[in-house]
């Protein structure tokens, strides 16, 4: 009974840890950003494949997969941030201009990804075999792939916080996602304070794209349902907090893990109706202004 | 000189568009099956497109329940198409959309912006997934069998739904309740402070929007045969009406037609001449147009417009 416990607990952990990562990603790109980023998905599909095929071919650890992808999808969503959506912010005449164009740009962005990887390592299902060695906590099972995925995701969560509260990067992007005029007013850079966020968004696909990949099969259509794991997961903690996404997403993976043990196929269901749930009850989640 | 223009405009309007429906009415006689079955395609998307302009458009809640919509008139046919004629079916599917679209409504009425987009999206979702869990796990099999209805009636109940779509969208706008609309979207606020029963006017408008999205849907599925939660409730259904919409323009009636009729059109050629990288055009095409043309097709047409006007009166 205390084995079913625990496995249910550390096994909801491993996956909130990685919702959590993503989740904070899409914060920052939203929270901050303004942009509603569904591509955000692909950005996580594309670091687990970079790692699929560093592994299988070159042979690289995942978790030195993990610190190349990571800093390379920053740089890319920086530069995407800076050319595509500064444009965009530009041009439009009204914030909700703004949130309707960057949406549907972000929309070509999933679709021409998608197909790009579509190109490059066709439509099959991937997975490869790293640390697979069973390791056993207190009588329950684990691969080792899963229990280092966890450690890293708590690590990179735990880092981020301290840079996000420590650090003058850290506080200026908060202040640009509490008050983004007031921020400028205070000397903040917003432009390239935006197209940080957008990157740190990337950033965090890219770290979470190899850990998936480490725990489960790979496809290049597995992006859009992460997307939607990540902005449920956003709502959940509240929109604009970033802490409450890194919570946000242990708790949903509890509940995701708690679900599948009854029944696995109704996990994606039991995060829609949560979600729905909450929109009407509470959107403001649980930590949201 | 102006009064004239204006009576004149009237007849030649609609006598136009009466020549371009005798025109669309008369075509599968004299054409392939391939390009009714073309055109039928195209007519489906025209029509969830002007459907969620309905709505969407004035009130300026993007809606992503498109494909809930739709995916129920699907399950409708399938499941009443045994037993009832082709019509009843048709009507049926846009009924029960109706109401699950007032239901849906007045779930949301708290919701605005991105959370309504987010909603409206998860609810198309949640339906998918539940009904694909469903099938498997309580009937067994995914999926049901349609009966089949020849290409040429497809054709013509698509057209008739087409045209009502269009009609009532025509309707609406010109009446006080598109004007009620118009002016939720403009600050809701004001609208309800100056008497508007914003909720009710907005489940009204969403559920007409829906009654045709589910008309469609239950024709589309005799044309398809086989459905299933994936087929139906596909979010691509979801997103293309935005993007259609907001390619051709939402503001004019034309543009979401014209939006949709060109989409449609690009993604039979791409689908069938470049499979491995239409989706790669476009997006790649979905971005230079928000890139260059915000205002789609209509802002084009109507800076066309204004750049000629400027060419006739004298520049002072």
């Amino acid at each position: 009974m205390f084995v079913t416990i625990l496995d249910i607990v550390i096994g909801g952990l491993i996956m909130g840890g990685i919702y959590a990562l993503i989740a904070v990603g899409l914060s920052l790109q939203y929270g901050v950003g303004r942009v509603l980023n569904v591509s955000h998905g692909e950005f996580i599909m594309i670091g687990a494949f970079a790692t699929w095929s560093l592994y299988t071919l070159l042979g690289v650890s995942p978790l030195l997969s993990l610190v190349i992808c990571g800093p390379v999808l920053f740089i890319i969503g920086f530069l995407i941030h800076r050319t595509l959506f500064q444009y965009l912010r530009d041009k439009s005449e009204s914030i909700g201009a703004f949130a309707d164009s960057s949406l549907l740009a972000s929309f070509g962005l999933l679709f021409i990804i998608q197909n790009v990887a579509l190109l490059i390592w066709k439509a099959d299902i991937r997975g490869y075999s790293y640390l697979s060695s069973s390791v056993s906590i207190l009588g329950a099972i684990f691969a080792a792939n899963r229990l280092v995925a966890l450690l890293f995701a708590v690590v990179i969560s735990l880092v981020f916080y301290i840079f996000l509260t420590r650090t003058r990067l850290g506080k200026a992007i908060r202040a640009a996602a509490e008050d983004p005029p007031t921020a400028q007013v205070m000397g903040v850079n917003i432009h390239r304070v935006l197209a940080i966020c957008f990157g740190l968004g990337a950033l965090m696909a890219g770290f979470a794209g190899p850990l998936i990949s480490m725990i489960y099969e790979i496809q290049p259509t597995m992006g859009l349902e992460y997307t939607i794991i990540s902005i449920i997961v956003v709502v959940l903690g509240g929109l604009g907090s970033i802490t409450g996404s890194l919570i946000g997403g242990f708790i949903l993976g509890l509940i995701g893990s708690i679900v599948t043990y009854f029944d696995p196929g109704l996990s994606l269901i039991a995060y829609y109706v949560i979600f729905i749930l909450l929109l009407l009850i509470r959107p403001t989640g649980i930590f949201g202004k | 000189m102006d009064r004239v223009r204006v009576i004149s405009k009237g007849p030649f309007f609609f006598g136009l568009i009466f020549l371009v429906l005798i025109f669309l009415a008369t075509i599968p006689l004299y054409v392939q099956p391939y390009l009714v079955i073309l055109l039928t395609s195209i007519f489906m998307y025209i029509i969830i497109t002007v459907s969620w302009a309905i709505f969407s458009g004035p009130t300026r809640y993007i809606s992503l329940a498109s494909a809930a919509f739709f995916g129920v008139g699907v399950y409708t046919s399938a499941i009443l198409g045994k037993a009832f004629p082709l019509s009843i079916v048709v009507i049926a599917g846009g009924l029960v959309s109706f109401v699950v679209a007032i239901f849906i409504g007045l779930l949301t009425l708290r919701l605005r912006g991105m959370y309504f987009i987010i909603f409206t999206f998860s609810i198309s979702e949640l339906i998918r997934n539940f009904l694909l869990w469903w099938e498997t796990n309580m009937t067994g099999t995914v999926g049901r069998w349609v009966v089949i209805v020849d290409h040429m009636t497809v054709y013509y109940v698509v057209l008739v739904i087409f045209m009502m779509a269009l009609l009532t969208a025509y309707l609406i706008k010109r009446s006080r309740f598109g004007l009620a609309l118009r002016s939720i979207g403009e600050y809701e606020e004001a609208a309800t402070h100056i008497g508007i029963n914003a909720t009710v006017v907005k489940t009204i408008a969403f559920a007409i929007s829906a009654f045709f999205m589910g008309a469609a849907g239950a024709i589309m599925a005799t044309k398809w045969t086989y459905i299933d939660p994936r087929i139906a409730f596909d979010p691509l259904l979801s997103f293309m009406p935005v993007l259609m919409a907001i390619f051709g323009g939402t503001g004019q009636l034309y543009g979401p037609v014209f939006g949709a009729a060109i989409f449609a059109y690009l993604e039979e050629i791409l689908t069938t001449k470049f499979p491995y990288y239409y989706m790669l055009l476009f997006g790649s095409i979905l971005i230079i147009v928000i890139l260059f043309l915000p205002h789609g097709m209509v802002g084009l047409v109507q800076k066309w417009r204004k750049g000629g006007l400027k060419r006739q009166n004298a520049n002072t």
